[in-house]
């Protein structure tokens, strides 16, 4: 029997039984949409964080108070704080810390902005001109707070894209923050999210104004102080510094008693990466379970079909047909349900990929690699799966083949 | 003289061993000549399947030689009896085995397809007007009488052009009218020099035949021309 009458005679068993074929494809479809969709999203939730990992940089180092203090800090300003101004002129300095280029300390309070008749929430963050090479971010218009806002504690602010949107406000114009007038001397680019809470929506003032007016705490004290290393390479060494100097200004004697915390924001993204590709491993398994149990819904289905079809095996027999041919006709027949199978679980799989972001906020990246493979297993699996029931199939003695009816 | 078509030489055919040993065939002698229309009968369980199977060369002898159509059958391999199966022995059974999802045409065109033969629809309502269907071959086997299936299998027998038509109880599932209707369309085939074996335990189904042969436990007891 030629190759196109074995495919054709395998089509033909398949139309014989089109409910049964359609619900046997229906394993495969959905092992392989499956596959198809939670790839897909691992991989736009990894493209999220390169992105963020890109933006930022590697370079950022972020010393906050120990963790002991970490939940007391912004309710006890000041005595639970153990970073202080000190520490931010020792690590600005280039003698003590010469892989350091930037050092910004930072106090926050969330504030509400008035400017004319719109009102606004929004973290207030107190800063110096460090903060925009520490955050990697650059003014869009007007200008950033500079050191001698700092010595004159200026009552200046720049506001990020979102938050100027809401207050309709923009460079030149008046902000109340907690009844106290600022002059908005700059607007921020866009950053598009960043960590866990968006960078457009921030108010950045002099910390020196922010200490006086807003946090009402001590002078010397800051709740965080970011660190931007000179390069990506320097980070270790950045670090190695940082450590060194806060535990000496801190009169601590070894990091087991150190009242602060160095992290890199690279790390923490990293960690963020793996735990993802460690979610989207688990999520494929799983759903390359699913498409196993659809290869075995396929042997399944193809046992049935070689015993109910008995009579009809001996009878192809009888009239000539070899077992290789027989054979070929239900590898034909199972290798048929599983790739038919793969295209419309592809289908799914793409379907689902538009339509989850469109009514969630679940980002799907389908790349071409995961669709190929799942296709390439699908009809591995249905010709794995389907060589038993075959290779029964072209046993057969046709005097018992016949006899059953 | 006409050259034989099928001549077995003490075919013995053994199921099981030692005492469990049933001897269906026991040193069976047939030769059957081209164009000759033989019954073979007996009672169930008399090995006259066990005779049809060899002789369709569906199972092979366990003893003996089996000769068709010049050929040894009884030493060849699976693949070897397919093919003799396929192009020289067109069968007919009794429980008809027409595939329920394909029309009569396509049923009648099996056997074609298992030897890539050309213009396959052609041959096969070739074969259909022979058996007087021409007006049947959409329709499925579902759709059409017990007489007509059995004159459906009868033409995918002849699609073939084989040189011996195996007949095991065509009429076997028949009433008496579609009976007479198989049995003609058989006596018309050896009447235009096909070479027929028809088995039945019906002695008036054999009488149309021109010699008869019966089986009895194993040996075949009588061959007397009709």
């Amino acid at each position: 029997m030629n190759p196109l009458r074995t495919f054709e005679t395998g089509l033909r068993g398949i139309a014989g039984h089109r409910l049964r074929s359609l619900l046997t494809t229906l394993g495969i479809l959905f092992g392989v949409a499956a596959v198809i969709c939670t790839v897909g999203i691992g991989q736009a939730q990894s493209d999220v964080i390169n992105a963020r990992v890109a933006s930022l940089g590697s370079n950022l180092l972020t010393v906050s108070p120990g963790s002991t203090s970490v939940r007391g800090v912004f309710g006890g300003l000041g005595s639970a704080n153990t970073l202080t101004m000190d520490d931010v002129n020792g690590l600005a300095s280039k003698d003590n810390a010469p892989d350091i280029q930037a050092v910004a300390p930072v106090v926050q309070a969330r504030e509400s902005l008035v400017s004319g008749a719109s009102n606004w929430s929004t973290q207030v963050s107190g800063s110096n001109r460090d903060w925009l090479v520490a955050n990697a971010r650059t003014v869009e218009s007007g200008t950033f707070i500079t050191t001698s806002d700092l010595t004159a504690h200026a009552q200046k602010v720049v506001l990020g894209s979102t938050t100027a949107q809401n207050l309709g406000a923009t460079v030149g114009s008046s902000v109340t923050i907690g009844k106290v007038p600022f002059t908005v001397i700059g607007i921020l680019n866009t950053s598009g999210g960043q960590g866990f809470v968006s960078g457009d929506d921030l108010a950045v003032v002099p910390i020196t104004t922010a200490q006086d007016v807003l946090t009402g705490g001590s002078p010397n004290s800051v709740q965080r102080i970011l660190l931007s290393a000179t390069g990506a390479d320097t980070v270790g060494s950045a670090y190695q510094e940082a450590d060194q100097l806060l535990l000496n200004t801190h009169g601590a004697t070894n990091a087991a008693n150190a009242d602060f915390n160095i992290q890199l924001q690279s790390s923490i993204l990293s960690t963020a990466q793996s735990i993802t590709q460690t979610l989207t491993i688990l999520l494929a398994s799983v759903a390359a379970i699913s498409l196993l149990v659809g290869g075995i819904g396929v042997m399944n289905i193809m046992l049935v079909s070689v015993t109910e079809r008995t009579s009809e095996i001996g009878l192809r027999k009888a009239v000539g047909a070899t077992p290789g041919d027989l054979l070929r006709q239900f590898l034909v027949e199972a290798a048929t349900l599983s790739v038919v199978g793969g295209i419309l679980g592809v289908a799914l799989g793409l379907l689902a990929g538009v339509l989850i972001p469109h009514f969630t906020t679940i980002a799907v990246t389908i790349t071409a690699l995961p669709v190929v493979i799942a296709v390439a297993v699908a009809a591995g699996v249905g010709l794995i799966f389907g060589v038993y029931p075959a290779a029964r199939a072209a046993r057969l003695a046709p005097i018992d083949a016949l006899r059953a009816q | 003289m006409a050259a034989d078509v099928l001549r077995l030489e003490s075919v013995s055919k053994v199921y099981g061993t030692g005492d469990a040993a049933v001897h269906a065939l026991d040193r069976v002698d047939l030769s059957v000549q081209q164009g000759e229309f033989v019954a073979v009968m007996g009672p169930s369980g008399s090995g006259k399947s066990t005779l049809m199977h060899i002789v369709g060369c569906l199972d092979v002898p366990s003893e003996g030689r089996y000769w068709f159509a010049g050929d040894d059958v009884s030493r060849m391999t699976e693949n070897e009896l397919a093919r003799v199966r396929n192009r020289r022995i067109g069968f007919v059974f009794q429980q008809f085995h027409l595939l329920p999802s394909m029309s009569a045409w396509r049923n009648v065109e099996l056997p074609l397809l298992y030897r890539n033969a050309r213009d396959r629809r052609g041959s096969a309502m070739r074969s259909l007007e022979q058996v007087g269907l021409s007006d049947r071959v959409e329709h499925r086997p579902t759709q059409l009488s017990g007489g007509q299936q059995q004159r459906v299998a009868i033409a995918r027998a002849l699609v073939t052009d084989p040189d011996l038509i195996l007949a095991d109880e065509p009429t076997g599932n028949l009433d008496s009218g579609s009976s007479r209707e198989v049995l003609g369309i058989l006596r018309d085939l050896n009447a235009y020099g096909r070479t027929v074996v028809l088995i039945t335990h019906d002695p008036n189904v054999a009488a149309v035949a021109h010699r008869v042969v019966t089986m009895s436990d194993g040996h075949l007891q009588d061959d007397v021309a009709a």
